[in-house]
């Protein structure tokens, strides 16, 4: 017994300093947010400001239009998000329970993507969009998005696919149901929680992405937040500290938002699966 | 923020035509591009301004620019430092590069050299082209052209603990009476407690190549000479090592010079400069934007020239320029915004709003830039001593930089390399990069 408390105790301490690493930056960032620059330039900066201050979220908001880029930003990033889905959930399922060529080449490809850096790509892709005319616009940023986030989103999807026995569509076949009626009342309920926790990567990394939009979109009212947010650095990584943490600090209060409110959603999912399975 | 590289298109079929559908949708949801049918020229000016003081100066001489021309509109794009090369260079591959382009002498080689920039010559008022000095204008001659106007420029200063100094008796340089090398070398040494953790100087020198080159123009160091053809060679003379020797010197032999601030960016010395630790920071002029804004109350400092050498105060620099796309097809309009944009009353007030010296002649006699409160008057003594920065027009001087020079000055400031090998590495790796840009 005395040993399964310790363990126990030790397995929290273990939790806890990971809860700290992983909690340390966006800590840091949340007390410079409210640091007046005197205690910016500090050298001996604390956690808890001594004189907190809300001119550095005045400043952002003044010097920057963020509301609109975050709108930008969540426009983009759902329209990814759900596109990439509507794509992907189709391609996985005839991957994973459909053992063609195609299927293996496709799976192929989605490793081979990977291998791609986009400073390749850029230029060429940056072409094919003006050709498209969707350069400076969001829908356009959209479709890169959706493009650069298929193939993690695929191969994400085609493991929770595996993961749901084929045998329970068997008997669902074998009660009498349609391919469609076991698709929707079987395997759907089933993979909602790889949907959403793949949606969910596609979402994260579309709001978080910087590169393309910022040689995409010329005009400044459709910039996203990721570029508006390097307006608060200058020449030689010189920054604008307080008024970058600020940004940055609303700039991750969408992602933190949705994980809080799906999270629930994710985890009982997957634990029905594992019952169930 | 970019954690994954970009997926290539597929190439099967359903999912092509799924795309293309996407396409047309997507195109069909995104309306028109904004484009005017009255007549109105619209001009994109893209602007790397960012302080606030700066933005806001940008911001209001294109609103005077639009409320004076109603036939040319300007329209104000914010760029970034961070990622201009980059996002230039694709904007001009796909023939969507703002009219006019902010940017800084030393970025714009492979633009020059590839025509994406137009040549100037002919664009620019006499006026614009008087008013600028010829030093100015050669950082941003490229072959037989002139491919953007200099504006702004900032020598390196030390930026001083002025209680600290009249405290040690130390002799205070001006820009009439300056520290040698050798002076300066002696002076952060009586500075120095080490022990105590206080050092005369801190050298941020995160980036070792632009510092080190263009502070060994006072000291007669060139590093990059030129032949009759125009090929360019590197040598590294005894002038050249003068300030690599110094500073070597300071961190390892007399410990004056903090070791730890060898791999940080300027602003990262600024606590230990305002904690005590640190007596001087040689910094750009524009820093001292941030002391203003961060030093505690009460902080007593100043702005000294940096030290003189064979060369006196002689320094490189790589002005911020505007340049014009060559692809523009209102480059007359763009250049009469530019002259706009850089009369001298407007160059003071751009150069005011980045805490950086205008490069024009009028602009650096206006009182507000000759005044000694924030080092003013300092900076604008050392105007004529600036010179281009060594290399900037050199091809592969970019990979020289990365490859060859800042690894070889970081081990050799470290204390792991001896100046033999520094220099070796210097030259003869240089050299071969060089050689594949000048074949």
């Amino acid at each position: 017994m005395r040993t399964g408390a310790a363990a126990r105790a030790g397995q929290y301490a273990a939790l806890v300093a990971y809860l700290v690493f992983l909690a340390f930056p966006f800590l840091w960032l949340v007390s410079t947010a409210f640091k007046p620059p005197r205690e910016l330039g500090s050298l001996h900066p604390t956690w808890i400001p001594h004189d907190p201050t809300l001119a550095n979220f005045r400043q952002a908001f003044d010097e920057q239009p963020l509301l609109r880029a975050a709108l930008n930003s969540l426009v983009a990033a759902l329209g990814a998000a759900v596109v990439a889905v509507l794509i992907a959930t189709p391609m996985a399922y005839v991957i994973a329970r459909r053992r063609t060529l195609l299927a293996r080449a496709a799976t192929g490809w989605v490793v081979v993507s990977q291998a791609f850096p986009f400073v390749l790509v850029i230029i060429p892709l940056f072409l094919v969009l003006k050709n498209l005319r969707l350069i400076d616009s969001v829908p356009g940023l959209v479709m890169v998005y959706v493009v650069w986030a298929l193939p993690f989103a695929l191969w994400m999807l085609v493991g929770y696919v595996r993961a749901v026995p084929v045998q329970l569509e068997e008997a669902a076949a074998v009660d009498g149901a349609g391919r469609l009626r076991t698709l929707v009342s079987v395997t759907a309920p089933l993979l909602a929680p790889g949907v959403v926790a793949t949606a969910l990567f596609a979402f994260v990394t579309a709001w978080n992405e910087f590169f393309f939009a910022l040689v995409l979109l010329k005009t400044p009212e459709k910039q996203t937040l990721p570029v508006v947010l390097t307006h608060f650095i200058g020449a030689e990584g010189v920054a604008d500290l307080g008024p970058l943490a600020a940004a940055a600090c609303l700039a991750t209060l969408p992602s933190l938002v949705v994980f809080a409110v799906i999270q629930r959603r994710i985890t009982s999912g997957m634990l029905a699966g594992a019952v169930k399975s | 923020m970019r954690t994954r590289p970009f997926a290539a298109p597929t190439r099967t079929r359903p999912f092509a035509a799924v795309l293309a559908a996407l396409a047309l949708l997507l195109t069909a949801c995104s309306g028109g591009d904004g484009g005017r049918d009255d007549g109105t020229v619209t001009l994109r000016f893209q602007s790397l301004a960012w302080q606030q003081e700066s933005v806001e100066a940008n911001k209001e001489l294109v609103a005077e620019w639009n409320a004076t021309h109603p036939g040319v509109r300007v329209e104000y794009v914010q760029g970034s430092w961070d990622s201009v090369h980059d996002q230039l260079l694709t904007s001009f591959e796909g023939g969507e590069a703002p009219d006019i382009i902010h940017d800084a002498s030393d970025d714009l080689a492979d633009f020059a050299y590839g025509g994406y920039l137009a040549d100037l010559r002919e664009l620019l008022p006499d006026r614009l082209r008087k008013d600028i000095p010829r030093r100015s204008w050669e950082t941003t001659t490229f072959g037989d052209g002139v491919y953007g106007v200099p504006f702004l420029q900032e020598p390196r200063v030390l930026l001083a603990n002025a209680a600290w100094l009249a405290e040690s008796g130390v002799r205070i340089p001006t820009p009439d009476d300056p520290w040698t090398w050798e002076e300066f070398r002696a002076v952060t040494k009586e500075l120095s407690d080490p022990d105590a953790g206080k050092y005369g100087v801190a050298w941020p020198l995160k980036e070792p190549v632009s510092a080190t080159l263009n502070l060994s123009l006072s000291a007669g160091g060139q590093v990059f000479h030129r032949d009759a053809d125009g090929r360019a060679e590197i040598r590294f003379t005894a002038a050249d090592a003068v300030v690599p020797r110094t500073v070597r010197a300071q961190v390892g032999t007399d410990r004056s010079a903090s070791g730890s601030t060898l791999g940080m960016g300027g602003s990262d010395t600024l606590p230990g400069f305002f904690g005590g630790r640190y007596a001087m920071v040689p910094l750009g002029f524009s820093y001292r934007q941030q002391v203003v804004q961060q030093a505690p109350e009460g902080f007593d400092w100043q702005v000294l020239p940096a030290p003189a050498g064979a060369d006196g105060l002689t320094q490189g620099v790589s002005p911020q320029t505007l340049s014009i796309a060559e692809d523009s097809p209102y480059q007359e309009e763009a250049a009469e915004f530019v002259d706009f944009l850089l009369r001298p009353e407007n160059m003071v007030r751009l150069a005011l709003g980045d805490w950086m010296l205008p490069t024009g002649r009028a602009a650096l006699k206006d009182p507000a830039l000759r005044t000694e409160k924030y080092g003013w008057s300092t900076g604008t003594a050392l105007a004529g001593h600036l010179r281009p920065a060594p290399a900037q027009s050199v091809r592969g001087y970019p990979e020289w930089k990365d490859k060859v020079a800042t690894p070889a000055l970081q081990e050799y400031y470290s204390g792991a390399i001896g100046l033999g090998e520094l220099r070796e590495r210097l030259v003869e790796d240089g050299n071969l990069v060089l050689a594949r840009y000048q074949r």
